[in-house]
């Protein structure tokens, strides 16, 4: 089977600043991988251009086999519509590190909403889907609250059901336990534990818990100055890397 | 007080003409101030521009000129209006203007992650605008909506000037007509009071009501 998604050499700049420097990566179907690496190495940009929340400035990207930011015309090769570009992005779901819950919805309606409008699926099923996956992340004594009253970190545990609700095939998690007090950080883990059984789901995280990432991951990549410096098996990475950089970013996040 | 009895069907087609003027000007004024602040966000240079020239120009001209001219000068080029409509207009225009600064500065100030989070959820463009990004805008338009409303009541005294019966029209007749000056005014600021005080009542209810889940920072 193809990778469920493939970068290649792709590049993405902001200004003077080269944040992807000709990636290459893949991913394979119902793999879990976590992006670790310094600050400002390109993780997060990786999620955010499989998302299309930023758009790259050379290579490209494929998601299922298909083309992210290209699609076919009849033989040729065009720059995607926003119609592609919707069903690519049906296809991911993305949790952030701020929440970004609807702040004017009650959490069902967070849950709820969202695939009432973009699936068209009838008010009764996407309740019942909303409730269940409420459930799921154990918040069901909080589906009339509005996000405004919770904690940092039921909130996220409602945006990664809002995110599940979509059924999506890959799961992009970006830093999603970083703005939380310390004491919330294991509930959301816990989550994330769970969903890393469903063994059909992809899941892509960027996360600074070295820990959690080794206990969950097939593969940690490494990144450093928007490339992957080194990858491999948790046991690998983390007991015996082989590059300088990855032992001194362990080194220094140990210390931590 | 009794000048103020006798002539109170007069007083009371002034007030009638200035509420009928105030919300109908403050319904144009709303919709030329969603259209014209959302075009000014707008992705086509060519909108915001006509945006922007609209925004200058209604804003930068005397309110009072501007009727005039629609008053006096478009019947030269064979556009008659009545006194009512050229008044609403006007108002309606001149106020929609201001208000357009109003629903662009708060579109703008509804955090980006709100509108990644609607992307992320694969939310349309249209359906990211109507369902995310504008019930959290409204809240904070309401505030300075009110204020817009409240200063348009206080301009459409100016439509005296174009012949409209209006409550500021109508005390100067009385005025005029009876000799008495401080009957007839104190009749009208008791009037223009109290209509400022029924919009400032249906803006805090509306706030109180938008704003239910919306975490809003207070000095308390």
């Amino acid at each position: 089977m193809s990778p469920i998604i493939t970068l290649r050499d792709v590049r993405k700049t902001f200004g003077p600043l080269v944040v992807l420097d000709g990636l290459n990566m893949e991913v394979q179907r119902g793999e879990k991988v976590a992006l670790i690496g310094p600050s400002g190495s390109g993780k997060s940009t990786v999620l955010r251009t499989i998302m299309t929340l930023e758009t790259i400035d050379g290579g490209e990207i494929e998601i299922d086999g298909e083309s992210l930011w290209h699609m076919k015309r009849g033989s040729r090769v065009v720059p995607a519509n926003e119609a592609h570009l919707r069903r690519m992005r049906s296809k991911v779901g993305m949790v952030f590190q701020q929440f970004n819950l609807f702040p004017h919805w009650t959490v069902l309606k967070n849950v709820m909403n969202p695939v009432r409008t973009v699936l068209g699926l009838p008010e009764p099923e996407a309740r019942a889907r909303a409730e269940e996956l409420i459930a799921l992340v154990g918040l069901q004594d909080k589906v009339n609250q509005y996000p405004g009253r919770l904690s940092g970190g039921q909130q996220q545990r409602v945006a990664i059901a809002r995110a599940l609700a979509f059924r999506p095939k890959v799961m992009l998690f970006d830093e999603v336990t970083s703005a939380l007090d310390p004491e919330l950080v294991g509930e959301v883990l816990n989550v994330l534990r769970m969903l890393a059984h469903e063994h059909d789901l992809t899941m892509i995280m960027v996360t600074h818990q070295m820990g959690f990432a080794r206990e969950i991951s097939d593969r940690i990549l490494f990144f450093e100055h928007g490339r992957i410096a080194e990858e491999g098996t948790p046991e690998k990475v983390f007991n015996c890397p082989t590059n300088d950089r990855t032992r001194a970013f362990l080194t220094a996040v140990r210390q931590a | 007080m009794s000048l103020i009895y006798e002539a109170r069907w007069v007083l009371l087609e002034g007030a009638l003409n200035t509420i009928i003027i105030t919300l109908a000007a403050s319904l144009l004024a709303g919709a030329m101030a969603f259209s014209a602040g959302l075009a000014r966000l707008s992705s086509i240079a060519a909108v915001r521009c006509i945006a922007l020239v609209y925004i200058e120009v209604f804003r930068g001209v005397a309110l009072l000129v501007q009727l005039f001219w629609m008053f006096f000068v478009l019947p030269f080029f064979d556009i008659h209006l009545e006194p009512i409509t050229t008044a609403i207009l006007a108002i309606g225009l001149c106020n929609g203007a201001y208000g357009a600064e109003i629903v662009r500065s708060a579109i703008s100030a509804v955090p980006r992650g709100q509108r990644e989070a609607a992307c992320a959820l694969n939310y349309t463009r249209l359906q990211t605008l109507w369902r995310i990004v504008v019930p959290q805008a409204i809240p904070m338009m309401l505030p300075p909506f009110g204020n817009l409303m409240i200063e348009l009541l206080k301009v459409t005294a100016l439509v005296s000037l174009i012949t409209v019966h209006d409550l500021s029209f109508q005390a100067l007749t009385l005025q005029q007509t009876t000799m008495q000056t401080a009957a007839p005014f104190t009749a009208v600021l008791v009037g223009y009071f109290l209509i400022a005080l029924v919009i400032t009542g249906i803006f805090r209810l509306a706030e109180r009501r938008a704003g239910v889940g919306l975490d809003r920072g207070g000095l308390r």
